[in-house]
This record gives C-alpha cells, structure tokens and sequence, in this order.
C-alpha cells in the first residue's frame, strides 16, 4: 500500500466517526424530545460524549487527511475541493452553534437534579424541545451530506 | 456510477453510525444504573440498531450490488481481497445485526417489565454489536484503502 492509500483510508474512516457522531445526535434529539425527566436528559447527555469523541476525530481527521490528500494526488485549488473546504468551515461552526444550545439544556438538567427537582415540568421540556436546536441540527447535518456529495461526484475534477 | 456509490456509501456510514450509537447506549447501560435508567438506555440501543444500522445495511447492500453490476464485477475471475473482504463483511454481519437487535430487543423488554439494573441479554448484545462495528471498520479500512 502507498501513502495514498493510507491517507485515502484514514479520510474515509474520519469521515465515518464524523457521520457516526451525526447519527448519535440525531437519535439524542429526538430522545429528548421524548423525554422529561431531568435525570433522564442527563443521563441521555452522557451518551453525547461518544459523539463529542468522534466529532473531534471526524473534523480534525477529515480536514488534516484531506489537505494532505488535495496536496499529494490533486490540487487545492481544485472548484470541488473549494466547494469541500467551504462546507466544512460552515459545517463546523453550525455545529458549535448547536453544540451551545444543547450546553445548555444538559446545564440546567444538572442543575435541576443536584437542586433535587427532577420532576417534569413544562419550563424544561421547552427547553428540552429547543426548535433552534432541532434546526441547527438539521442544518448541519444537510451541510455534510452536501459535502459526502461532493466528495463523491467531484464536479468540475 | 456516482449515484450507486454515494448510496453504498450513505448506507454504510448509517450502518456503522447507527451501530455506534448502539453501542454507546449499551455501554453506558452496562454500568450500575436506576431501573428507570436501565429501561431508557436499552430501548434506545434497541431503536438504534433497527432504526439506523438495519435501513443503512439495506442502502449499503443495494449500492454494492448496483456498483458489483454496472462495473462488470462478475466477469472477472480473481477478485482483489478489498472486494472478498467487503463481500464477507457484508454478508456475514447482517445475521450479526439480527441477533444483536434480537438480544437488544428482549433485553430492553424485559428491563422495562421486570424492573432491575442489568440484562444478561443486553449485555450479549453489546458484544454482538462491537464485534459487528469491528468488522465493519475493518471494512471501511479495505474498501478505501484496497490492499492488494
């Protein structure tokens, strides 16, 4: 195997841990807005840790591995590489955006369970339930999957 | 041959997103939990190998076979061992799935029934469910990569 290949393979498995984090979001999202219980939200924000993990090693993986593959076997300057590079920087801060809206809904479950008030009240679930966080979400999840298209199609290469 | 290959694609990163996901609500399930707790971690590592790792091994599947014929797959005799490992891969870990989600499934029940903090049948399918996700990175690993 040659320094392409590995570089292609570590890319790709970057990118699996970023869309795996995505997933992990996705189904915590909508846990919460199944859920009312301040304990449970915070036990639900533990699972978020995972996907905190695979974020840091998507983003970075996919970014790093990336550059270095546009510099070995094509070039940066490439329109679809652009159009990637573009993506990713909107893609990340959607998703520290977000990342500060569900901060905190698990803040102030914490908050409420160390208070000793983990009963379900209607002030939480809103919070739980924040539409600007299911939009941002979803935005952001749009936003990688227009860039594992145009990983995939390459217009213009 | 760009649609079939972002369908393949799209299904496995769901596939192993979903398994991941699996796994993380097994996981932090296995350690001591309230009842409640238990109940709430099961049924959403049950609800993520159906929900996501099942459709996205359909969508993988689909994509493999629609690329496996529009290339000519079939009329070559040798194939390279990238192709016999995400062959295998594929094939094989879709009973892993089923046993996995069926484990899950009657852990998660019996937890949410019968009370108490721990599933000798959510736990089984915790270590179902890692070996699946191993395999499938291994997979990946092939499929980009493509080892001689």
């Amino acid at each position: 195997m040659e320094l392409y290949d590995w570089l292609l393979a570590l890319h790709v498995l970057s990118a699996f841990a970023w869309i795996a984090a995505l997933v992990i979001y996705s189904v915590l999202v909508a846990a919460l807005w199944r859920t009312s219980l301040p304990s449970d939200v915070v036990r639900l924000f533990r699972v978020s840790r995972a996907g905190d993990a695979l974020t840091a090693v998507g983003m970075i993986g996919t970014i790093v591995f990336g550059i270095w593959l546009a510099l070995d076997e094509y070039e940066i300057w490439d329109g679809w590489i652009i159009a990637a590079l573009a993506l990713w920087i909107v893609a990340a801060a959607i998703g520290g955006r977000t990342g500060a809206t569900y901060k905190v809904v698990n803040d102030r479950a914490r908050s409420l369970v160390a208070d000793g008030e983990d009963a379900p009240s209607s002030e939480f679930a809103a919070l739980a339930r924040s539409s600007r966080g299911l939009v941002l979400h979803v935005a952001g999840s749009l936003v990688t999957l227009a860039i594992l298209v145009v990983m995939v199609y390459k217009p213009g290469a | 041959m760009e649609f079939p290959l972002l369908l393949h694609i799209l299904g496995a990163s769901i596939l192993v997103g979903g398994l991941i996901t699996a796994l993380s609500f097994q996981l932090f399930g296995w350690a001591r939990e309230t009842p409640g707790g238990a109940a709430m971690l099961a049924r959403f590592g049950f609800l993520s190998l159906l929900v996501l790792a099942l459709p996205g091994w359909i969508l993988m599947r689909v994509g493999a076979q629609w690329i496996w014929s529009e290339q000519g797959w079939d009329d070559v005799p040798d194939e390279p061992a990238w192709l016999d490992i995400g062959w295998m891969t594929g094939d094989f870990g879709l009973p892993l799935i089923l046993v996995a989600l069926i484990l899950a499934g009657v852990g998660a029940r019996r937890l949410r029934q019968g009370g108490g903090t721990t599933s000798g049948f959510v736990r089984g399918a915790t270590v179902v469910t890692a070996i699946t996700l191993i395999a499938y990175v291994v997979a990946v690993w092939a499929m980009s990569a493509k080892p001689d």
